[in-house]
């Protein structure tokens, strides 16, 4: 038994190699990045089991699926939206089951700190019909990590850990205990991994004989907590996750607490709910994210003669982070004494592009070169290049998810906007470019893309990428793109006059260009130097 | 025995090495502590923040409620301004006098450092001319932490330890600085 300083991500990455992990994967992304970090860290020098940043999200997820049905353990990482790119192999990895341990972590971000939309990962776990954990801190992230792969041994199926942005960026001391050893090869049987229809069928009957197992092991579930106050049955709460935490928070001062269920797991445990609900005539739900719990305990009809309140009702905002202060105000509690507001207008401090970073210098030739166009129409992606979207540059019109730019750029094009410009970064494209390309070359589409290669996945701290350098331009040639409409471009100040040409030369041309923007990122050159 | 700190700054200051001598003085100490920080698209150049608890008991949540707050440890003086709804209405501000202005509309800092000193109790001190004093710029944050240190239910040497063992992978001279950029920050916060 061991004490460290963990983020509930490094929990995670821990709590796997103490269950045995034989291979990580993943595809960097707040908040989910530090799990993988934390992975690489722990691999070390002697490289005891993979560790491995992937191409994507959906790679990823399917090199994890090749070690389960290997018999190994596997754990495969991503924030929430990546679970999007991988919801193929996800679904679908539900039928074939898990050989070895499978355990995939999605992690939320309510209040979009650093994301696109707040979707709750619970729903893929009832999509999917699997089993699913949902931790409230440090500790349980370990704990239930270490369970996770046992379990997902035993039902034969992947199972899914929820975390969210709090929770994977908060640090605490964590109690460990000795590892477990790896498994030993033990390949998967062909007649459950080929999906073929008659295959199929029959898994996926396995699958719904499984749940009524997986309600029962969430009832009996330790992380699970019912506690009934007999001395009043006007009001219970029922919560989830850190949402837990911030109700426990506002009750810490008080006598007695209300009657309450700690939900951990899922599928629900429907037999605490049932006693909890059937304790109170009022129940509060408060969980971060969807109202997934509420809205399964209200159905259509609601439940005769109680009160739910949550997210549905209004008590609780429907969107953004919970915070102890929403809780509490839920609670009925009124807020604590507190300074004043110092009356000062507080500026606000948004984040920015880094005092000599190459996207600047790329974005200012590519608002020169587009002076005097019909404007709105560049595309970009998801990156620090995003930011371009700030002042003083203005310099984008859309950022929808990983590699939507050169579909959309060819989608506008196709139907006569013009220019049609597409910005995205090279792990971007490595990520979910290529493929868009590929068919935007076919048809010779008639649209400008720049690949801003700065050799990094740079806003998720610098991860590497596979699509930079020589090996891209070799790739964007193989694609199909006219080898006299690629370019390359040094973002430098210096440079500005010759690049803009190069850009309005491109803009210019009826057909794909690609103009790849090439110059290291200023944070990893720092990192490199010192 | 417990406190509440908000650490802010702008994205690289070095909030998260605040936190991180904290946090293992914490764990010397025998102390539980939960710390919040902010990381990913923030970090570029915005407004960042980290929650620190520190306890002897239960630590439910990993945020801080408004009002909750014993301290505000700030290496920079608007942002400290940005936390002052989460300060007990009896808490400390202490805070750098360096302005970091990456803003087009940064205020006048003569009215934030009015603003600073209308909390009921606040410590000032020019991180910036400590750190170079100290030997490196780079070290504002752990001037800050030292102008702290008298007011941590943590032990002074702990913190001390801490940070020697933090900066002694980066060369002598770095650790040197922070040092004494610590000793600096103490010695300034009594003198304040």
């Amino acid at each position: 038994m061991s004490r460290q300083i963990l983020l509930g991500d490094e929990a995670v990455a821990l709590g796997a190699v103490h269950a045995g992990l034989s291979a990580g994967y993943s595809y960097p992304g707040t908040p989910a990045s530090e799990i993988m970090e934390y992975l690489i860290h722990l691999a070390g020098e002697n490289k005891a089991f993979k560790a491995t940043w992937s191409v994507n999200e959906k790679v990823a997820y399917e090199e994890a699926l090749g070690v389960s049905f290997a018999g190994k353990r596997a754990l495969v990482s991503f924030k929430h939206v990546g679970l999007n790119v991988a919801a193929d192999p996800f679904m679908n990895s539900a039928i074939t089951g898990a050989n070895g341990g499978l355990l995939v972590v999605s992690a939320d971000d309510p209040g979009m700190h650093s994301s696109q939309n707040e979707q709750d990962s619970r729903y893929y776990v009832q999509f999917a019909q699997i089993f699913g954990y949902e931790p409230s801190d440090q500790q349980e992230a370990y704990e239930m990590t270490r369970e996770a792969f046992d379990l997902s041994e035993r039902f034969g199926l992947p199972v899914l850990m929820r975390l969210v942005t709090r929770l994977s960026h908060s640090r605490s001391p964590v109690e460990t205990r000795d590892a477990r050893p790896q498994n030993e090869l033990k390949k998967g049987a062909a007649k459950d991994w080929i999906l073929l229809p008659v295959n199929a069928r029959r898994r996926f009957g396995l699958l719904l004989d499984r749940q009524a197992e997986m309600v029962r092991f969430s009832d009996e579930s330790r992380f699970n907590v019912l506690k009934l106050n007999e001395g009043d049955r006007s009001f219970g709460v029922i919560a989830s996750g850190v949402a837990y935490n911030y109700f426990r928070e506002a009750e810490a001062g008080e006598a007695s607490l209300p009657s309450f269920l700690k939900v951990s797991t899922y599928p629900l445990p429907e037999g605490l709910i049932r006693r909890l609900v059937g304790h109170v005539d009022t129940v509060l739900v408060v969980e971060d994210g969807y109202p997934f719990i509420e809205r399964q305990l209200k159905g259509l009809f609601g439940i005769a003669g109680k009160t739910v309140l949550g997210k549905l009702s209004g008590t609780l905002p429907a969107s953004g982070e919970l915070s102890p202060d929403i809780v509490r105000r839920a609670l009925g509690r009124g807020p604590l004494p507190a300074l004043e507001a110092s009356g000062l207008p507080l500026a606000a401090r948004p984040p920015q592009l880094c005092v000599g970073c190459p996207h600047a210098d790329t974005f200012k030739a590519l608002n020169k070169a587009l002076e005097g166009t019909s404007g709105s129409n560049v595309f970009s992606d998801i990156g620090c290049y995003t930011l371009g979207a700030l002042p003083p540059y203005n310099a984008i019109h859309s950022c929808v998810c990983m590699g939507a730019s050169i579909g959309m750029a060819r989608g506008a094009a196709d139907v006569g906007i013009r220019p049609a410009v597409s910005v995205i970064g090279d792990s971007t494209f490595a990520h979910s470019g290529i493929t868009p390309l590929l068919g935007a070359a076919h048809a010779d589409s008639d649209m400008t893309v720049i690949i801003l290669d700065n050799a990094t996945t740079a806003m998720t701290g610098g991860q590497p990428t596979y699509g930079s350098g020589e090996r891209l331009l070799r790739l964007i040639e193989g694609l199909g793109v006219a080898k006299e409409h690629i370019r390359t471009i040094e973002p430098l100040p210096k440079h500005h006059d010759k690049n803009v040409q190069v850009i309005k030369d491109e803009i210019g041309h009826r057909g794909l260009s690609v103009i790849v923007a090439v110059r290291e990122c200023v944070q990893e050159q720092r990192k490199r130097r010192s | 025995m417990k406190q509440d700190i908000i650490l802010a700054g702008v994205g690289g200051q070095g909030i998260l090495s605040i936190a991180y001598v904290i946090d293992n003085a914490a764990l010397a100490d025998g102390l539980f502590f939960k710390q919040a920080e902010v990381h990913g698209m923030a970090q570029r150049g915005g407004a960042v923040q980290s929650h620190m608890r520190l306890s002897d008991g239960t630590i439910w949540s990993d945020l801080i409620p408004k009002g909750e707050a014993d301290m505000i440890l700030s290496v920079e003086p608007l942002e400290a301004l940005r936390y002052f709804d989460y300060l007990r209405p009896d808490g400390i501000v202490v805070t750098s006098s360096t302005p970091f202005r990456n803003i087009p509309d940064y205020p006048e800092i003569e009215k934030v450092m009015e603003a600073v000193r209308r909390a009921p109790r606040s410590v000032v001190v020019d991180s910036e001319k400590l750190a170079r004093e100290a030997g490196t710029v780079k070290a504002q944050n752990i001037v800050l932490l030292g102008a702290a240190a008298a007011f941590l239910i943590l032990r002074e040497a702990t913190l001390f330890q801490t940070i020697d063992t933090l900066f002694r992978g980066r060369g002598t001279s770095v650790l040197e600085a922070n040092l004494k950029a610590f000793e600096s920050g103490k010695k300034a916060a009594l003198g304040s």
